[in-house]
């Protein structure tokens, strides 16, 4: 199709207009600093949220929610904080405007390098010294956690490395430099088939609690926290395996 | 006599400018000396944790730097004096690591070295050996990055190192050996300290790469960066303490070794 001269301007134009109008100037921005372990599921989340809400550009952090929480008390412009665990949200308590609540639950499983060649079935078969265990120290959430589980099932495990994150445990996992990690379900998930999950047995597993905070008295820090409480909110994280508060 | 032509004076705007980057660079030294809580500093030392990254970091560097002198010098080496096919190729390749983001460079030392890497399953299927997770993976993660520094400096020196010396010595019966280690080393000593110094430096503050291939354990991988990056999740002021050990140390080293090996900057300055 051949367009005249002068509409061929005006088209030429009304692209730039649009060009223009997409990085509309009156989105406000939301940074939301969430725990790494919340990675795919906030993603999504933040397609939905953008969408019902047109105003707002959100913003994600990605980080270990020490890490996070670290930055956060450091000054970092943060509007709303979702963590992996109670204890790195309370080393904001004096940033939040409400109260956090708890939004996610989230199970621990065993992963092993994919098809388990050790045959790794129990926790008790990861204090074997041949095995190679990684976690995270005990400041990130999943070390914490995970020192819970191996202390409830009074076992000593000696780690080959404590990652910075559960992130650092799934790769060491999934390359098979490391025999064996203790990660989230929904992590043990999202790697499937890269890494094999073995369940815990419910008597020592934790459940790992997530709270979120709005950090920002502005209102679309609140929609987003109402976002994540709401059904369909709720039914995002669903998707990703993570159990509800 | 001689007639001054020039002032001695230097020229302002060199020293504005000179001052710009002095002031740059001490800035941020300043705010990490400024928020460091002092009054943890004799606790966070005596720390048995700190101790040992910080022995460990020292171990590694130094033994990361020595690979690079044994193999990065003759490679400088031939790099300057011989002349092959794809010499320019072999010089991009032995820099690469400079530029590659180390955390990239931790993941490719992975899928060659690791335990199921191109090479580490050999490695490991024939003789046991592997890297990932141990003192000697961070070692290789060190050298991996750091040699490139001195294999820059000293190949640069080679190539302004005049070859009529060594000539003159072969000449007066010297064997190319003789030649090499009593004429040509020693008249670019200056060039071979400053990159081992370059490239002991960055071993010593080397992150990226050692986090991802030799992982992070007290005592076994994890060095003084690595301590210092886990403290600053939980505690910024332990990060912040540990920083500064590693600058002073660093800092000692660095004035150290200049006074020792490349004497008086003042009396080499005018020729």
């Amino acid at each position: 199709m051949r367009i005249p001269k002068p509409r061929r301007l005006l088209v030429v134009a009304a692209i730039g207009l649009l060009c223009a109008c997409s990085g509309s100037p009156d989105r406000t921005t939301l940074n939301v600093f969430a725990a790494a372990s919340l990675s795919n599921a906030f993603t999504d989340i933040e397609t939905v949220f953008e969408v019902e809400h047109p105003d707002v550009d959100v913003v994600l952090n990605l980080a270990p929610s020490s890490a996070l929480a670290t930055q956060i008390s450091e000054g970092a412009p943060a509007h709303v904080f979702a963590s992996a665990d109670e204890a790195n949200m309370n080393r904001v308590a004096d940033l939040m405007v409400d109260s956090a609540t708890i939004f996610a639950t989230n199970r621990l499983q065993i992963v092993t390098e994919a098809g388990n060649p050790l045959g790794i079935e129990t926790l008790a078969d990861l204090a074997d010294p041949s095995v190679l265990f990684v976690t995270s120290a005990v400041e990130v959430p999943i070390g914490r956690y995970t020192a819970e589980v191996l202390t409830r099932a009074e076992l000593t495990v000696r780690p080959v490395s404590l990652e910075e994150s559960v992130k650092g445990i799934v790769t060491k996992v999934s390359t098979g430099e490391a025999d064996a990690g203790i990660v989230y379900a929904t992590d043990a998930a999202a790697a499937h088939p890269r890494v094999t999950s073995v369940n815990i047995a419910d008597e020592f597993n934790v459940i790992a609690r997530y709270p979120i905070a709005a950090l920002s008295t502005s209102d679309a820090a609140t929609r987003f926290v109402t976002f994540i409480r709401s059904d369909e909110g709720q039914a995002i994280l669903r998707e990703f395996g993570f159990g509800s508060p | 006599m001689s007639r001054r032509l020039r002032s001695d004076r230097p020229p302002i705007g060199i020293l504005v400018l000179a001052g710009l980057a002095v002031v740059f660079f001490a800035l941020p030294f300043a705010g990490l000396l400024w928020r460091a809580p002092w009054s943890d500093l004799v606790d966070v030392v005596r720390e048995d944790a700190v101790r040992r990254a910080l022995w460990l970091s020292i171990q590694t560097s130094v033994l990361a730097t020595l690979v690079a002198i044994v193999i990065g010098v003759p490679l400088a080496w031939v790099l300057a004096r011989v002349d092959f096919p794809f010499r320019n190729f072999v010089r991009a390749l032995a820099t690469l690591s400079m530029v590659l983001p180390p955390v990239v460079g931790g993941v490719a030392l992975f899928f060659s070295f690791g335990r199921r890497g191109l090479f580490g399953q050999y490695l490991y299927d024939w003789f046991g050996i592997r890297l990932p997770f141990t003192t000697a993976g961070v070692v290789l993660a060190q050298s991996f990055v750091a040699m490139p520094f001195l294999v820059l400096t000293v190949e640069s020196a080679f190539r302004q190192f005049d070859v009529r010396y060594e000539d003159a010595a072969r000449s007066l019966g010297a064997r190319r050996w003789y030649a090499f280690r009593h004429i040509t080393i020693p008249s670019i000593r200056p060039a071979i300290i400053a990159g081992v110094v370059l490239a002991w430096a960055r071993a010593l503050g080397e992150f990226g790469a050692t986090i991802t291939f030799a992982g992070n354990l007290p005592g076994t991988t994890q060095t003084m960066p690595l301590a210092t990056y886990i403290a600053l999740e939980s505690d910024p002021g332990a990060a912040l303490i540990l920083s500064i050990v590693l600058i002073v140390v660093s800092f000692g080293v660095l004035i150290g070794l200049r006074d020792r090996w490349l004497g008086n900057p003042h009396e080499v300055t005018r020729s």
